[in-house]
């Protein structure tokens, strides 16, 4: 009964390409009016189930419900009430701003699609560019009316992938201005990003997928606590010293990298810590050559996910 | 109701496309025109004397016709295998449109630009000395059948504009179709050619199309070949129709 009441409900989802497994049983819902992120490297699988919630590619297995609606059985309903921007700005270069527009809006059955779109482009700021052909546009003029041809015919859901990428710090910030309000408004928004950083800021709930596994989930405060806090690279003049040190942090959490001549010391990163770390290294003579601390990224959230999972095996 | 109003849309844009691109036009009629100039001037005569009392310009001009509308058609494979490799085909996949509006929509833009380009090409029959008795009823038969023959082929367009991998590639099928006009008896009357050959050419689509067109415009009559031409026509119209719109659907879903 559950994925009724949520926008979307996913269970068990399964695909594959020529016997190569994309996705491997992905399951999660995604609240109403909520911003959900699936949070992902490249090929994790995030393109794959957009895919298949928008109704453009069939799952082997498992089923989705996408604003109450089974996708495989009833594509064309989702499609009334579902819209997706995808990574490329899907615009129509030949025609003009304005015909773009009215385009959708035709082919939604919208009432005035004249005035839609002249609506539109004033609060997407290109009525100076709404006679212009699209091939004239800038990269941030596209998106900006990407977004604006999503919005016609009042989509409950407005899938995004990878919204973000390719733009520039700015266009950043503007696409997740537009991502948040259009929440507020009541829309629920699925998007995808490689960004944990992007997930951070917009997203009310994270699902972390890697190689076609869901391998977290939860709002970014209950991520955050699953990140490495302070990782620590501490890098040495040759092996001797850095087989002392090594030694001297035997217990605890250390990757060793002979080539670099470095080693990486996971710790809580609180300065008292840090300071103990470094006064027993100090103590026992080993020079430390060069002290790093590292910032945790989405690699260091998938390999301390992932080896969290192996270990609950 | 809803599908034929969104087919329009979708055939509305790729008008607009196609209008956009002058150019495209230009190079659809040019190549007819002057096959045509060249066949008039250059072999006519010689041909003139095993046609009778038929003047070459008459006897030619509905091949060019057919030429020019076989040239015309690869746009619509250009067109959708730009669509589909763009962005905005995933739009319209996710939208409420039916897959034969979204592929309807280029084939009912590429009849009526293709029926431009075969009235640009008339035209310029007409300057060069093409006359004809043909009546009212006549130019309707012919005209009906020259959309009838747009819309077959065209939708075998779309099937090929589905399976090419390349946008390029997309048009290159349509050199099949030229070569069918050229074994036909539309540059040369049948008799004179190899047995082979000319079993061959009274046997394909091209040659019933294009003897009824030339009976319509010359003697005023539909001609014997009608029948055929007529069932050419529509059944390459359902068979290709019925297997680009299967194509879409598995190459889509």
């Amino acid at each position: 009964m559950n994925e009724h009441k949520a926008a979307i409900a996913v269970a068990g989802l399964k695909k594959s390409y020529k016997k190569v497994g994309v996705l491997k049983g992905v399951s999660f819902t995604v609240e109403k009016g909520s911003i959900f992120a699936l949070l992902g490297a490249n090929g994790a699988g995030k393109t794959t189930t957009i895919n298949i919630l928008t109704t453009l590619l069939k799952a082997d297995e498992g089923m989705a419900f996408v604003d109450g609606s089974n996708v495989a059985r009833t594509p064309e309903t989702v499609r009334r009430r579902i819209s997706l921007t995808g990574q490329f700005a899907a615009v129509d270069d030949i025609l003009t701003g304005r015909e773009n527009l009215e385009l959708i809006g035709d082919l939604r059955h919208v009432k005035d699609s004249r005035k839609t779109a002249k609506e539109l482009l004033k609060q997407f700021g290109l009525e100076d560019a709404a006679e212009r052909r699209v091939q004239t546009y800038s990269g941030g003029m596209r998106r900006r009316l990407d977004i604006a041809m999503s919005l016609i015919g009042d989509p409950s859901i407005i899938f995004f992938d990878e919204p973000t990428t390719g733009l520039d710090p700015q266009s950043r910030n503007g696409m997740w201005e537009t991502i948040k309000s259009l929440a507020d408004n009541g829309t629920t928004i699925f998007l995808t990003t490689q960004y944990l950083e992007e997930a951070d800021q917009l997203a009310d709930k994270i699902c972390i997928l890697n190689k076609g596994k869901i391998v977290a989930e939860g709002t970014p405060a209950e991520l955050k606590k699953l990140l490495p806090h302070g990782q620590v690279e501490l890098k040495f003049q040759n092996e001797k010293q850095l087989n002392a040190a090594a030694k001297q942090l035997e217990g605890m959490s250390t990757t060793r990298d002979d080539e670099a001549l470095a080693l990486m010391v996971t710790t809580e990163g609180t300065v008292a810590e840090l300071t103990r770390l470094l006064t027993k290294l100090g103590n026992a003579g080993v020079d430390v050559a060069e002290f790093a601390q590292k910032a945790p990224s989405l690699d260091d959230v998938f390999l301390k996910v992932i080896s969290e999972t192996k270990e609950k095996k | 109701m809803s599908r034929l109003g969104d087919t329009w849309v979708m055939a509305k844009r790729s008008l607009r496309h196609t209008v956009r691109s002058m150019d495209t036009i230009i190079t659809v009629v040019i190549t007819p025109i002057a096959m045509m100039l060249l066949f008039v001037f250059v072999f006519g005569s010689s041909f003139e004397k095993s046609l009778g009392d038929i003047k070459y310009i008459d006897f030619v001009t509905p091949a060019i016709i057919i030429m020019t509308v076989v040239s015309g058609i690869a746009y619509a494979a250009v067109r959708l295998s730009m669509d589909l490799q763009k962005g905005i085909i995933n739009r319209f996949k996710t939208m409420p449109v039916a897959p034969s509006s979204i592929l309807g929509g280029h084939a009912t833009s590429s009849t009526l630009s293709n029926l431009f380009s075969s009235l640009l090409v008339l035209l310029v029959a007409f300057l060069i000395g093409f006359r004809t008795d043909a009546g009212v009823a006549e130019w309707l038969l012919f005209v009906g059948l020259t959309v009838l023959f747009t819309l077959a082929t065209t939708w075998l367009a779309i099937l090929f504009g589905l399976f090419a991998k390349t946008v390029e590639g997309a048009g290159a099928f349509s050199y099949i179709l030229l070569f069918l006009i050229f074994l036909s008896s539309g540059f040369t009357p049948v008799d004179s050619m190899h047995p082979a050959l000319r079993w061959f050419a009274e046997n394909q689509p091209m040659t019933p199309i294009i003897e009824t067109m030339r009976s319509l415009l010359t003697s005023g009559t539909i001609g014997s070949s009608a029948g055929i031409a007529i069932a050419w026509c529509i059944g390459l119209l359902v068979v290709a129709y019925a297997l680009a719109l299967r194509v879409y659907k598995t190459k889509t879903m």
